[in-house]
């Protein structure tokens, strides 16, 4: 069993590895550096742009600076961005953090709703209810998410009930502990609403599609025959049985947390990773991308080594594939 | 002997939509009767969309008639409540056609058999285990698969498996679908010895639903043969088979393979 999820473990090391490669290859292939905007103002001397390419050692070969990254990425820095004039890491660490609490809370809200959602209606498969569901995910599935911000936005200015971006009032600073949740919360509710909903139909329709396989399994049927009843029916023999795709699934909706939401940031103006990034790309700050690129693939690596841990834990098929008995 | 099972004008109609989207009806059982005898064996044949595997469901209480009634301990149980329907599941227990996913393929072969004694909830865990040991061996498994999964063990072993989880209730009737046509032919003949033991061993009521005239003469006492969701003829067995009078049941001897004893007819000259 350690085998197991040492090699899983040497994987997910080997493919982050592999990934920061690239994205060091990539983002120094692009045209055009931080410093290139400088050459065209007259007022800076071209000597002046040459030492401070020098400084940050873009006029060194890729492979030193790809060493000594990974030699501030060990100390905990990842670099330095030129635009901050500062160590990459807490930077993003501080908008990955302003992320998260919209992506953790919009993915749990997603698969809360999701779960009982997906069961009841692959209960009443082909019949209105299930219908109707099938048809609202389905409309949901074709708006486009910037559609469903805009849209949202639009809402909040018509009505006036939820401000329209940012992570914070203005005097924020001076008001009191309550008052400062109340005035997160509000704030929050706009782009968790948009993330919720643009998570939502796929993960409807995922948890429909595999409770209702399993609903018509024959050994449902026989355990039927055994005289169970419904509810047992359902929580003992038909959801693990359509655990496997659900799980998977959850490993990327983990995955997503860092990266899923940029767009729907950047749309609502939320101090995380996505306005941070956009930014950071249009200014050709090199080293922020490549840890914006880093953090969101250690998470979906993350995701997926969870994934795969709680699919072992789950199903003894894949224990006795993985020969461990 | 005593009547076990009374099917009186049982039918059974499916509506479903055909691809123009209007409804459609479907008769899988038009008006069937028969009786079961305790202790024998029914055979049910029939070629395939005759309405056999609905026939099982409605006797294993699966599936609700859409009228006429199965008399069954003294109750008609296509007209009692879910909850009472659910207490006579037990006794009539049915054996699928495909045993590769009639068993739950995450559970060990010892926890499938003792997942029916769980329910009845008034026996120890001890019981329990020595009671499915007992079960494996009834139909000739060996107690080493115990802790197998589904899907190590071999079609015909989970064919017994299946039985003997069936076995584990108690019941008063085995509906067997088309239980031996997924199987080799050897394993077909190992099964249906199975079959035969319980019947003398335990004097178990069975109603055996296939296709294949030969093993339903081999297994069964009464016969029905179905065609178009209604019985065609019915009798014992052996009068049926000697003198078939439906086109159906003259096809269906017709299809029983034999071994050609004749001597190859010579090819050309």
């Amino acid at each position: 069993m350690m085998r197991y999820f040492l090699r899983r473990l040497a994987h997910a090391f080997l493919l982050i590895f592999g990934v920061s490669i690239l994205a060091f290859l990539f983002t120094t292939l692009a045209p055009g550096n931080y410093f290139d905007e400088m050459r065209l103002n007259p007022q800076i001397a071209p000597e002046t742009v040459a030492a401070l390419r020098a400084q940050y050692q873009l006029d060194r070969p890729l492979p030193e600076r790809y060493a000594s990254w990974v030699n501030s990425l060990i100390h905990g820095e990842m670099g330095f961005s030129f635009a901050y004039n500062s160590p990459v890491a807490p930077l993003l660490l501080a908008r990955a953090r302003n992320t998260l609490l919209l992506t953790v809370t919009a993915t749990v809200l997603a698969w809360g709703i999701a779960l009982p959602l997906g069961v009841w209606s692959a209960e009443r498969l082909g019949r209105f209810p299930d219908r109707m569901i099938t048809w609202g995910t389905a409309a949901l599935l074709v708006i486009p998410d910037l559609a469903l911000a805009l849209g949202l936005l639009v809402l909040a200015v018509r009505t006036g009930w939820f401000p329209t971006g940012g992570m914070a009032s203005v005097d924020f600073e001076n008001f009191s502990f309550l008052h400062k949740l109340q005035d997160l919360g509000l704030h929050t509710v706009l782009p968790i609403l948009a993330l919720v909903l643009s998570a939502l139909p796929l993960l409807v329709r995922h948890v429909r599609a595999a409770v209702a396989e399993v609903l018509g399994a024959p050994f449902l049927l026989a355990a039927q025959g055994h005289g169970i009843s419904g509810r047992t029916l359902l929580y003992r023999y038909a959801l693990p049985a359509a655990a496997n795709p659900l799980i998977s699934l959850l490993g990327f909706s983990i995955g997503a947390l860092l990266s899923g939401s940029l767009l729907i940031e950047v749309v609502m103006s939320w101090p995380g990773l996505g306005p941070f990034l956009l930014e950071a790309i249009l200014a050709r700050d090199l080293y922020v991308v490549i840890g914006g690129v880093l953090f969101s693939t250690i998470f979906l690596v993350a995701g997926n080594f969870l994934a795969d841990v709680l699919l072992y834990w789950a199903d003894p098929r894949i224990r006795t594939e993985s020969g461990s008995r | 002997m005593q009547l076990l099972i009374k099917a009186e004008n049982l039918v059974k109609r499916y509506a479903r939509r055909n691809r123009g989207g209007a409804q459609e009806e479907l008769r899988a059982l038009d008006g069937v009767s028969f009786e079961v005898f305790a202790g024998t064996t029914l055979a049910v044949v029939g070629e395939s969309g005759s309405g056999k595997s609905t026939l099982a469901l409605c006797l294993a209480c699966l599936e609700e008639a859409t009228s006429g009634s199965i008399w069954f301990g003294g109750k008609d149980i296509c007209k009692i409540a879910e909850k009472e329907r659910r207490e006579i599941r037990p006794q009539i227990q049915l054996i699928f056609q495909d045993p590769a996913n009639s068993l739950n393929p995450r559970w060990e072969a010892i926890g499938i058999l003792t997942e029916p004694l769980i329910l009845q909830g008034r026996i120890s865990r001890e019981e329990m285990k020595e009671r499915a040991y007992s079960l494996l061996e009834r139909v000739g498994l060996s107690a080493e698969i115990a802790e197998r999964l589904p899907g190590e063990l071999s079609g015909g072993q989970r064919q017994r498996l299946a039985i003997a989880r069936a076995l584990a209730l108690e019941p008063k009737v085995l509906v067997l679908d088309e239980a031996l046509s997924a199987l080799d032919c050897s394993v077909q003949a190992q099964i249906a010895n199975v079959l035969l033991e319980l019947q003398s061993a335990l004097g178990m009521t069975c109603v055996f639903i296939t296709h294949d005239l030969g093993m339903a003469a081999h297994l069964a006492d009464e016969i029905v043969v179905m065609g178009g969701g209604r019985i065609v003829e019915q009798g014992r067995v052996e009068e049926v088979l000697r003198e078939p009078r439906e086109q159906i049941t003259r096809r269906l001897v017709a299809a029983v393979p034999r071994l050609a004893r004749a001597p190859m007819a010579p090819i050309g000259r």
